[in-house]
């Protein structure tokens, strides 16, 4: 029988790492994701797998203990919002550079700065174009349900061992602290599955020893090494592009939205087709890889987009270059913890893209 | 049939456990559900909501600014929500504290003296669920026995002996619950 519970994103993402297999969480309190850790304390899975959680004394160490037990082949993860995952941006770089698996989260919250508590989209910049320093990417996912809040800590893990890179989960307030049902699986072992080629597990016998670092003091080597991430996210940009659909086979306009604002755009289209408004939605899933071509190959029919975004505008941007000129794209959104309402973006729809 | 509810008033009147318990009775039906806590400054100021949705369908946004349904718990809530009920909507409301009263007359307003009740009943904790009591009988959306399998969901085992009074407290609010316009 399937089990199905009620849960906020925070404990679902909890609940998930615990069944994906994870073999430690570290992080450290801040509203609004502290359920996250909450749950995992009160879940005690060091009795249920064997999975350690802990509480760092900094977001900076958070993410060092991550690096450290990530280095060691473990499925490691930590969590946070805006202003704590600033703080672990060049732990994140280098865990990009010496190429370690480890699954992040953001419950993004508004900003800048310490920002509020509530809601917010403008950590887009942040999770696909750097955040930390170099030339890197991470795998940014967007999850727009607690039921997927769940499930991506999954992919999450698969995604970060298969391309042996750090996979960002980008959810939000919302997201984070709203319940809804969600359907677990069952409980995959929690087996540590030692790759001896890199990990960092005491040297085997008639083997080198295996070296874990970002740093290359010779530029020609490094140069080596960054051609060759530039390599793997070329490969994860054939192979990992990820995105939904609603309504558009007929649709007049488009909404570009992704995790919250995906949710409220789809009860916006939901009123302006009561309206005679042909609307529909491409959510990205996966923010990066962005699902350029899909999009490109959708603007094409559209007499408008609009990419829907609790910011000050940062994914039309990915929206302009994926569509280029030809076809008329708007940003709306709130910014600063405001969320708006599903009347509001249609509203905009209206003003910015039909009126004009 | 997709069900709409705000339910605000005083942080401790037990405003988003019902809204859980109300949750909780739905997904027993085999219905999706949404719910959507205030987490910010609102909430550590003293007053708490949180928006319900009830549906046979999938969801989209757990967020809205009209609704089917507003219980209404104390007088910054009823400011604040009576002018997001839908035209011909459902306005729940405990008349204890309150200097203005609900003036709407475009939807129907309901009243439930759970205060009053709860004193009698000697459990001030028992308010919500005489509220949602009265909600039940107003809009019998979800099946009282699965209410109860919702209780029995959302109240720590410690708290098990608890069960029989929040029963009760349905059961009184159903009864009290009053039509006004």
């Amino acid at each position: 029988m399937k089990e199905l519970r009620l849960m906020k994103g925070n404990e679902a993402v909890a609940e998930g790492a615990i069944r994906a297999g994870a073999d430690g969480y570290f992080g450290y309190p801040i509203t609004p994701q502290s359920e996250v850790m909450e749950y995992l304390m009160a879940e005690q899975p060091e009795k249920r797998t064997g999975m350690v959680v802990l509480q760092a004394e900094s977001e900076v160490a958070a993410i060092n203990m991550v690096y450290g037990a990530a280095s060691t082949g473990k499925k490691v993860m930590t969590s946070s919002s805006s202003p704590g995952m600033s703080l672990m941006q060049e732990g994140i770089s280098y865990l990009a550079g010496a190429e370690l698996p480890c699954l992040l989260l953001n419950v993004a919250r508004g900003g800048p700065g310490l920002g509020t508590i509530q809601p917010s989209q403008a950590d887009y910049f942040q999770s696909v174009k750097g955040g930390g320093h170099g030339d890197y990417n991470l795998i940014v996912l967007a999850p727009s349900s607690v039921q997927e809040m769940f499930d991506f800590a999954f992919l999450g893990f698969d995604l970060a061992f298969k391309y042996r890179n750090p996979v960002l989960m980008l959810s939000d307030g919302l997201i984070g602290q709203m319940m809804e049902k969600v359907e677990l699986c069952e409980q995959l072992p929690r087996t540590t599955h030692f790759d001896r080629s890199w990990t960092l597990t005491g040297k085997p016998d008639g083997q080198e020893r295996n070296i874990v670092t970002s740093l290359d003091l010779d530029a020609s080597m490094q140069e080596i090494h960054n051609l060759h991430l530039q390599e793997k996210y070329r490969q994860c940009k054939e192979a990992e592009v990820r995105y939904e659909l609603f309504d558009t086979e007929d649709a007049d306009y488009l909404f570009v939205a992704y995790g919250s604002s995906a949710r409220i755009c789809q009860k916006a289209i939901k009123i302006g087709r009561s309206e005679g408004i042909k609307i529909g939605l491409l959510r990205p899933i996966t923010l990066w890889p962005f699902p350029a071509k899909p999009l490109a190959e959708l603007a094409s029919r559209m007499k408008g987009i609009l990419s829907v975004e609790q910011s000050a505008g940062q994914m039309v941007e990915d929206v302009r270059l994926s569509v280029g000129s030809g076809v008329h794209i708007e940003h709306y959104g709130r910014m600063g913890g405001m969320i708006p309402t599903p009347e509001q973006v249609l509203e905009n729809l209206k003003k910015l893209l039909i009126a004009k | 049939m997709t069900e709409e509810i705000i339910i605000a008033g005083f942080g401790g009147q037990g405003v988003l456990s019902m809204g859980k318990i109300l949750a909780y009775s739905a997904i027993m039906q085999n219905q999706e559900v949404s719910w959507f806590p205030s987490y910010g400054p609102e909430m550590r100021g003293g007053t708490a909501n949180v928006t319900v949705i009830l549906s046979d369908e999938r969801i989209s946004s757990p967020i809205l600014h009209v609704y089917d349904t507003a219980i209404l718990l104390n007088q910054q809530s009823l400011d604040k929500f009576e002018d997001s009920v839908k035209p011909g909507g459902v306005l729940l409301y405990d008349k204890n504290g309150l200097i203005r009263m609900p003036e709407r007359t475009d939807i129907h307003i309901y009243r439930v003296d759970a205060a009053d009740a709860s004193a009698k009943m000697e459990s001030t904790k028992a308010f919500n669920m005489i509220v949602m009591g009265g909600y039940l009988k107003i809009k019998p959306i979800v099946q009282i026995e699965n209410v109860y399998k919702g209780l029995e969901k959302s109240i720590p085992a410690r708290y098990s002996h608890l069960l029989e009074l929040n029963k009760k407290a349905i059961a009184i609010g159903q009864e009290i619950v009053t039509k006004e316009r």
